[in-house]
């Protein structure tokens, strides 16, 4: 899905847990999420980490949008 | 007689489903659940043990996991390594790819399992694994554990390993220097082709260059205070009624879902089908699948113009490549029109 929006050129960010799978299929812009059944959150964590870590990560894959890259490319997560 | 150890999942490890995916690494000396069928199968291969390992596992924690394995098979003795059948499970199919890999870079055996063409393993490790087209499903289990089998008896037997296509495994991308089992030389070939093709009939190529699509990197928002971003998913996370009957699983379809006015999806209202995973955490917070709670924050916060009114989502477990390309092409279509600048799509 994510190589037919590109191509329709528009810009997309994955966000996903298996990024060699990603990669393998040719995604441009990736960021990890935490796991398959719970991609943005974490039902261990308290509400207010759990918000913070969404939060984060949504942002990063926002900056992405922003970016020029040349190649395949993961932006790193600090939470 | 050659020894083989036998990789497997939680599932068919016989420990559980989704919610045993977390699990482990255990090893068996009684070998577990599809181990013994394949072990019947062979006359001069012996199964010995049993690895189940869960597939979130090896998924999350490869390093630890590999760890794991590979540490238990150095005190083991072994001639051949077997994973699977993964079928379509997609993470399955990347676990026992994963490993198989590992096995062969540490103990240059020979290392076989078997998936479906459609499985994202296929394509990640076909260059270092003998992965034979397996079906779709597990009621393929004995079918594709026979073709398994019937490889590992031929290298036991010291037969001649016969190309890819016909042996039944997807091509590792090794070329082999043989003579034409008919004798024609490569002038008269290299003719016979090239007849064939002025005459626009079907013929087929002796050096297939292996290609991989690549998509340009579309131009980046420059102002994304002024943009207008969609989220798209592959979650599952619809209506609580899911109005448009999204099938739970192999999806023939996808949906498109009014989010004005809403600062988070709640639970309750909202929901996951797919049943590709435990359900559980999504429909507890609908948003840990698909962020509109986060969207929503950014766009008050002026970090971007707008949070397209709309979500898009689909099921992404055993959907084909072919609809999942027919849904991006037509979800892109609505994007276009509707002037969205940029896409988060969210992949379970």
């Amino acid at each position: 899905m994510a190589k037919e929006i590109e191509k329709a050129g528009i810009p997309i960010v994955v966000l996903c847990n298996l990024l060699d799978v990603a990669k393998s299929v040719g995604v441009n812009k990736m960021v990890q999420t935490v796991s398959v059944p719970y991609p943005l959150g974490d039902p261990e964590m308290s509400p207010e980490e759990e918000w913070k870590l969404r939060y984060h990560r949504v942002g990063v894959a926002l900056d992405a949008l922003t970016k020029e890259v040349e190649d395949q490319t993961v932006f790193p997560t600090k939470i | 007689m050659l020894k083989a150890i036998h990789y497997i999942n939680q599932f068919f490890g016989q420990v559980g489903g989704e919610d045993a995916a977390d699990y482990r690494p255990t090893f068996h000396d009684e070998l577990v659940g599809c181990s013994k069928m394949l072990n019947e199968m062979m006359d001069d291969v012996e199964v010995t043990h049993t690895i189940v390992c869960g597939d979130n596992y090896i998924a999350s924690n490869t390093e630890e996991a590999l760890k794991e394995i590979i540490d238990w098979l150095k005190g083991q003795e072994f001639d051949i390594f077997f994973a699977g059948p993964a079928f379509m499970a997609g993470r399955y199919g990347v676990g026992c790819g994963t490993v198989c890999k590992a096995v062969k870079e540490t103990f240059g055996v020979p290392v076989i399992t078997s998936m479906n063409e459609e499985n994202p393993g296929v394509e990640m490790f076909h260059k270092d694994v003998y992965i034979f087209r397996g079906g779709r499903k597990a009621t393929f289990m004995r079918e594709d554990l026979q073709k398994m089998a019937s490889f590992a008896q031929k290298i036991a037997r010291n037969e001649e390993l016969l190309p890819a296509e016909i042996e039944g495994y997807f091509p590792r991308g090794i070329r082999r220097e043989i003579f034409h089992p008919e004798g024609i030389q490569a002038a008269d070939r290299a003719v016979d082709m090239l007849l064939k093709k002025l005459k626009g009939e079907p013929f087929k190529t002796e050096l297939p260059i292996p290609k991989r699509e690549k998509v340009p990197v579309a131009p980046p928002i420059k102002d994304l205070s002024k943009a207008t971003i969609a989220l798209v998913g592959s979650s599952g996370v619809v209506p609580f009624d899911n109005p448009d009957r999204i099938q739970t699983a192999s999806a023939t379809k996808w949906g498109k879902y009014n989010i004005a006015g809403l600062d988070h999806l709640p639970k309750g209202k909202f929901k996951t089908i797919h049943a590709g995973y435990d359900p559980e955490a999504i429909c507890e917070v609908p948003d840990r699948g698909m962020p509109v709670d986060a969207m929503r924050a950014y766009e008050k916060e002026g970090k971007i113009g707008k949070l397209h009114d709309y979500y898009y989502v689909t099921v992404g477990t055993g959907t084909t490549q072919a609809y999942a390309a027919k849904f991006g092409r037509e979800i892109a279509a609505e994007l276009k029109e509707a002037g969205v600048d940029g896409v988060l799509l969210v992949a379970t």
